[in-house]
């Protein structure tokens, strides 16, 4: 019983957050960053930030993550970071030769008022930055918002390449979110077989999950190229996948390059699929290919057939907004019942999107926007649940508790296939079902009084 | 829209130059936001009629963060948006950063749309330019022009030299120029010919010379503007003049800040040293 001293009653908190559900600014920004292809993250701060964002995101990814730092040090944080950064700029350049170097912030350098821009047009002029190279940086202080905030934040820093030509490339950009590299394939893979040409920003497909070659590349061969990054902005239009991930970006292209946007939910489940499928067959103008019409059908069938083992099961769920909000829909689909709700990314509008989702459903929910899982388990002591749906920090809860867990999100430390195996779509959705009543039925054969232990289920 | 910054040593009367100017600006049918940029959160105070100003920084720290551009914006004298960032107590904290913050979330707040109407945003600024947070109002796309409020005492020459070094900066990489120096009369010998030759040895102007009169003192009793507490007082025409001089400027450079020796020599030219 680790989480013993979590009460069961609870009682109002003002100052204290208790194992959050969320992390740094810097941590997205590096993944978002990864997505380019040859670009190195580099940290504004000192040592310790980046130290601690490389290795949040290798025991997820099971990867090394390269980044530099600007390694602050007392006399930078009293003088100001830009002599750091200026030379830094200029060792990188010169020693690991990226294509790409994407600065973000760290708090020690956001209050001590660096100026980012400032310093990146200092490097241009003194020549630090070689001819076809390039330096994006994104503000991203920690005491603000969360990794997902981060991770837009560097997404939008994207669009600074974007180019506004004469003539149109035909293609649609995707802004995926914040999703696994598994998830960037299988979403690019779905615009093939709808016929849509695209440019995914960014994209960590083959960054993050490539195999073993016998041969170390600090700059993989996936990510988003620079040219395809600066024809953004001849694409026709633009869909952005998650409000809290890929918004700003998507409209901050539309409002520099007039492309055209439309912001979607991530695909997660049935219904938010069915509403990416649709928009690209209507910015495509084409009809949906026969393939996903099979894949939409075997979903539809396995949750149909399974009904009956999902029903009324109640769920707890913690993640990032984007993730939850899709989830959510999709355990309504499945005529699952997420009576708690958390995420630790602040906003008022997600627990708005999630009372939307679940008004007149027949049952009560608890939401919080910047909740923390000692919150969650409370509320799980209080009303138990049949499921709980979470990151690897929720396996503690699971232990306590004894539900069954289902590790999904940002970080996942103690299971592997993240990488591999994709949740979005609806093959995605295929695999969250096939999970969700794996997790549930072997809970029941463990459960089961020896006269109900069942061959068929 | 032009955004004016307006610096200058602590104590100058650059909050108040600033609210007469502003009211100045406003009986030439300008709409104005003047943003306080100093923890003491007094910027606005003439313009308010000594109404209190809920600051930014009080606002985000009572409320949360889902704040209104209600709750921060307060209409005064004339129509003019008045923002008060606010910080820290005197001791704690840091009141750069609630400079940033504040700053930030007037623009996330859509404060600077072009749908505002806005003709200028005045921001009033503490003191010297004394670490980042204190520069965020001249960050590229941030204030374009510059005011230093000055007068012919040597700390106050100093500080506006000061504020130079830090223009420069941002003014290599930004847009951000010298539109020149305000002198606010301490009544001191040689006072407007001394602050001419110090604005043309930095490269810029001295762009109004604004006489030292009682009656400022009497408004600011009666937590007014001259130009709203008696706009017949021969001190009205002056904030007037000073209103016109700025919305007439077409004058803006990047400074070049003196050697300290060279600002001393120009205070001994001019009489105020005596030889050692």
């Amino acid at each position: 019983m680790l989480l013993r001293h979590t009460p069961k009653e609870i009682g109002e908190r003002k100052a204290v957050n208790i194992n959050p559900a969320k992390t740094c600014q810097p941590v997205g920004a590096m993944y978002a960053a990864l997505g380019i292809h040859g670009c190195l993250p580099h940290s504004h701060g000192s040592q310790g930030c980046c130290s601690y964002h490389r290795s949040a995101l290798t025991r997820h990814y099971k990867e090394p993550i390269s980044a530099s730092t600007s390694s602050f040090t007392e006399g930078a944080s009293v003088f100001g970071g830009q002599a750091n950064l200026l030379q830094g700029i200029n060792n990188i350049f010169s020693v690991y030769e990226p294509d790409v170097i994407a600065i973000h912030t760290t708090c020690l350098s956001e209050t001590i008022g660096d100026d980012l821009p400032q310093i990146r047009k200092k490097a241009e002029q003194e020549g630090k930055i070689p001819e076809g190279k390039y330096v994006i940086g994104a503000s991203t202080p920690s005491y603000q918002g969360s990794h997902v905030t981060g991770f837009s934040n560097m997404v939008k820093a994207m669009v600074d390449f974007s180019e506004k030509t004469e003539t149109k490339n035909g293609k649609i950009n995707i802004i995926p979110g914040w999703v696994e590299p598994s998830d960037m394939e299988e979403i690019k893979r779905m615009a093939k077989l709808t016929g849509v040409d695209t440019i995914m920003f960014p994209d960590t497909s083959g960054v993050l999950n490539g195999p073993m070659t016998g041969e170390y590349k600090m700059f993989p061969d996936g990510g988003t190229t620079i040219e395809e990054l600066k024809s953004t902005g001849d694409s026709t239009g633009t869909l952005a996948l998650g409000d809290w991930c890929s918004a700003d970006a998507a409209r901050t292209l539309d409002k520099k390059c007039k492309v055209p946007c439309k912001v979607l939910d991530i695909p997660f489940g049935l219904k938010a699929t069915d509403r990416f499928v649709d928009a690209m067959r209507t910015v495509a103008g084409v009809s949906v290919s026969d393939e996903l019409v099979y894949e939409r059908g075997q979903l539809v069938d396995m949750l149909t057939d399974m009904h009956q083992w999902t029903y009324k099961k109640k769920v707890a769920i913690a993640g990032d907004p984007d993730h939850v909000i899709a989830m959510v829909e999709f355990l309504l689909t499945l005529g699952m019942q997420p009576v708690h709700i958390v995420t630790g990314t602040p906003g008022k509008k997600f627990e708005k999107r999630i009372e939307e989702l679940t008004k007149d459903k027949g049952f009560e929910v608890n939401v919080k926007a910047k909740g923390d899982l000692f919150l969650l388990h409370q509320w799980i002591k209080n009303e138990p649940v049949d499921l709980l749906i979470c990151n690897t920090y929720g396996k503690y809860i699971a232990r306590d508790e004894d539900v069954p867990l289902l590790r999904w999100g940002f970080p996942i430390l103690d299971r592997q296939g993240h990488q591999y195996f994709p949740t979005v779509g609806y093959k995605g959705g295929l695999r969250l079902l096939e999970k969700i009543l794996g997790l549930l039925l072997d809970r029941k054969d463990r459960d089961s009084p020896e006269t109900k232990f069942e061959l068929v289920l | 829209m032009r955004k004016v910054a307006i610096y200058g040593k602590g104590g100058i009367g650059k909050s108040t130059t600033t609210q007469n100017t502003v009211a100045g600006l406003v009986e030439l049918g300008r709409k104005v936001m003047v943003v306080g940029c100093d923890p003491k959160a007094d910027s606005t105070r003439l313009l308010l009629g000594g109404m209190a100003q809920k600051s930014v920084l009080d606002t985000l720290r009572e409320e949360g963060e889902d704040v209104e551009l209600e709750d921060i914006r307060k209409e005064g004298y004339g129509g003019t948006w008045c923002v008060e960032s606010g910080g820290p107590e005197p001791g704690v904290g840091c009141a750069g950063r609630g400079i940033i913050t504040s700053i930030n979330m007037l623009e996330s707040l859509g404060a600077y749309e072009e749908s505002e109407g806005l003709d200028y945003a005045f921001y009033d600024v503490l003191g010297d330019v004394v670490c980042g947070g204190f520069a965020m109002p001249i960050r590229d796309g941030k204030a374009e022009e510059i005011y230093i409020v000055v007068s012919g005492e040597m700390m106050a020459m100093y500080a506006a030299n000061n504020i130079c070094k830090g223009i420069v900066k941002f003014a290599q990489s930004g847009s951000v120029r010298l539109g020149g120096l305000i002198c606010n009369s301490r009544a001191v010998d040689n006072e407007a010919e001394m602050i001419e030759k110090l604005a043309e040895m930095i490269g810029t102007q001295m762009i109004y010379f604004v006489p030292r009169d009682n009656d400022v003192q009497r408004a600011e009793i009666n937590r007014k503007t001259v130009l709203e507490w008696n706009p017949e007082v021969p001190q009205a025409d002056a904030y007037r003049g000073l209103a016109k001089a700025i919305d007439e400027n077409e004058t803006f450079v990047i400074p070049k800040p003196l050697e300290i020796e060279d600002l001393e020599k120009l205070l001994m030219d001019y009489g105020l040293m005596e030889a050692a």
